[in-house]
């Protein structure tokens, strides 16, 4: 499998990515150097083999259904570009 | 006169100040001065020389209220992908500068708790992506190593905790925290001349850790002995509710228990790992550090993991997606960098903000790992690198039925020259080969000094363990510095 410029550009655009032309056209053979290489574990014989899904076996824990957070609005918007009446602003979603 | 205070190591420090050779300020003093006047190294994005003296000012009190701590008057680094309580926390990216969280890391808050202070914030690749620090969005560290043979070209200290790893080599602080996704804790301990250690995957907590790639993300210490990743480690380590995939298990006293004498213990060596065309000098430190555990009793064995040349491939599958999952968290909303161009809409802010805030290998990794996990690729790429990886975690479990540890080069080579390797990534990622099957797999995995390249550069030699039994690795690790006598240092030019 290969990718050429305009499958760089559905793909940074699918990761929100904004690249100039004169990116995408390096990032053409880059990406196809590296997915050349990944390509050998294609050769690999997986049959029968379940996919990783956790290094060290773990069940996931539950906790008591209780409140343990909150309370901490200011905390929260402490670092966002902007914020106005305890929200986070974006620019305008609907016309 | 006694020894410079800067030449301490951890244990030392601890010792030294209980037993009133020292106060705590006069350390924080000496160390603080070592970070202000090695501007030149560029390990650190933020100096905290406050932080360290506050931190000493509370050891001295505490040790005339007798209320010690276990790093009571040790001043430390801290990689820059921890977050820190009102302290810009980068991951050395544009994306989060100017960032200061409105909390603490786990690991960072255990450290506070145990007494220790902080210098500041170190250096790294950028989001922790990279081997040779020279992803960052402040500029490269260098390595305070110089090779013999290369003129005075600055030198990779390795990567990601490449201001780590510079920093505690040019005793910039005793000791500090890294972070290991796959060798970002070793490598550059081989790099630079020190030690380190990556416990096994769950060990330390993962909240307030800026995420790489989650299921591969471990902090862990480096520092200049064996002696010193135990102690860092105690008190970094620990059952966090926090982390869902955090080890609900004691903290063992690594410490306490570390003991060289390897009798009736079995090393493996693999013998996959014995590649064709291996640096002299790498084979050459791998046969003494055999050599070496022989002395201390150890029997050494050979032992087959069969599928290690898949695991770099497999790496830079899991590693990408994950990444490009975690990254997504940055859209000019919430904290960190927003651009937003004149007339831009919501997506066009998205774009736009993460164009200007992510270095080229970081949109790199986002790109790929967008593209393994899109639909019709994702089983062919992201699935088969999954089996892949289930294949290496069963080697080394078949390895370790027969040995204890297995023993292994850190890293294929001794620190090159910066700029050697950037024009091509995939150069820069086979770095990493003998480093990545052992994150993949999640085990305990250090690096501790072994002797020097022909050119006087550091390398190093990695101990890999069965999960849970970081004590095997740093016993074997503590057997090969015993043995090993490295004493060299960088010669002093910053």
């Amino acid at each position: 499998m290969s990718v050429d410029l305009t499958t760089v550009k559905r793909v940074a655009s699918l990761a929100r990515l904004a690249v100039t032309e004169a990116e995408a056209e390096a990032l053409v053979p880059e990406l196809n150097g590296i997915l050349d290489w990944v390509e050998q574990l294609g050769e690999v014989d997986v049959t029968g083999v379940e996919p990783m899904t956790a290094v060290i076996p773990n069940t996931l824990r539950l906790r008591d259904d209780v409140v343990t957070d909150g309370d901490v609005r200011d905390k929260v918007l402490a670092n966002a570009p902007q914020a106005e009446h305890g929200f986070f602003a974006v620019p305008k979603v609907i016309e | 006169m006694r020894t410079e205070l800067t030449d301490l190591t951890v244990a030392e420090i601890r010792d030294g100040f209980r037993a009133g050779d020292f106060s705590a300020r006069e350390v924080a003093e000496a160390f603080n001065a070592n970070v202000a006047a090695a501007k030149a190294l560029n390990a650190f994005i933020v100096e905290t020389p406050e932080h360290a003296l506050a931190a000493a000012d509370q050891a001295d009190k505490d040790k005339a209220a007798g209320t010690l701590k276990p790093l009571s008057g040790v001043p430390i680094g801290m990689k820059d992908l921890f977050c820190t309580n009102g302290v810009q926390t980068t991951a050395a990216s544009h994306m989060l500068e100017g960032f200061k969280p409105t909390y603490e890391s786990t690991v960072s808050q255990k450290l506070w708790d145990a007494g220790a202070g902080m210098l500041g914030k170190l250096n790294l690749d950028q989001f922790a992506m990279g081997s040779s620090n020279e992803t960052s969005y402040f500029g490269n560290v260098i390595s305070p190593w110089r090779s013999k043979n290369g003129g005075n070209a600055p030198l990779a200290p390795g990567g990601s905790s490449g201001g780590s790893s510079a920093a505690i080599a040019a005793r910039l602080c005793p000791a500090a925290t890294g972070t290991d996704t796959g060798g970002s804790i070793r490598q550059p301990a081989a790099f630079t001349g020190i030690s380190g250690i990556k416990p096994t995957y769950g060990r330390c907590s993962r909240w307030g850790i800026i995420a790489f790639a989650s299921s591969l993300d471990q902090a862990g210490p480096m520092a200049r002995t064996v002696q010193d990743c135990a102690i860092m480690l105690e008190n970094m380590a620990g059952f966090d509710a926090r982390d869902s995939t955090s080890l609900d298990l004691a903290v063992p006293q690594w410490e306490a228990g570390l003991s060289a004498d390897l009798k009736g213990k079995k090393v493996g060596i693999p013998r996959e790992y014995r590649v064709d065309g291996l640096d002299a000098d790498v084979a050459r430190v791998w046969d003494d550090g055999i050599a070496w555990l022989k002395d201390a009793g150890a029997e050494i064995v050979e032992v087959s993991l069969p599928h290690s040349k898949y695991a770099l491939p497999a790496y830079y599958i899991i590693a990408p997606a994950e990444a490009s999952s975690n990254l997504a968290r940055y859209d000019g909303v919430r904290y960190g960098l927003r651009d937003l161009p004149d007339g831009a809409n919501l997506q066009d802010m998205y774009a736009a903000t993460r164009a200007a805030g992510f270095g080229p290998e970081v949109k790199r990794r986002i790109i790929i790992g967008t593209y393994v996990l899109s639909a019709g690729f994702y089983d062919a790429y992201y699935t088969q690198a999954q089996k892949v990886r289930t294949l290496i975690a069963r080697d080394f479990a078949t390895a370790f039925e027969s040995c204890d540890v297995i023993l292994a080069p850190t890293a294929p080579s001794a620190a090159f020259a910066l700029g050697d390797k950037t024009a091509d990534p995939l150069a820069m990622y086979l770095n990493d080969v003998f480093a990545v099957p052992a994150s993949l797999a999640g085990l305990p995995a250090m690096s501790v000094p072994g002797g020097l390249s022909k050119d006087g550069l550091p390398l190093g030699l990695q101990i890999i363990g069965p999960a849970f039994d970081e004590q095997s690795v740093l016993n074997a690790g503590l057997a090969i510095e015993q043995r090993a006598g490295f004493t060299a240092r960088a010669e002093k030019w910053w």
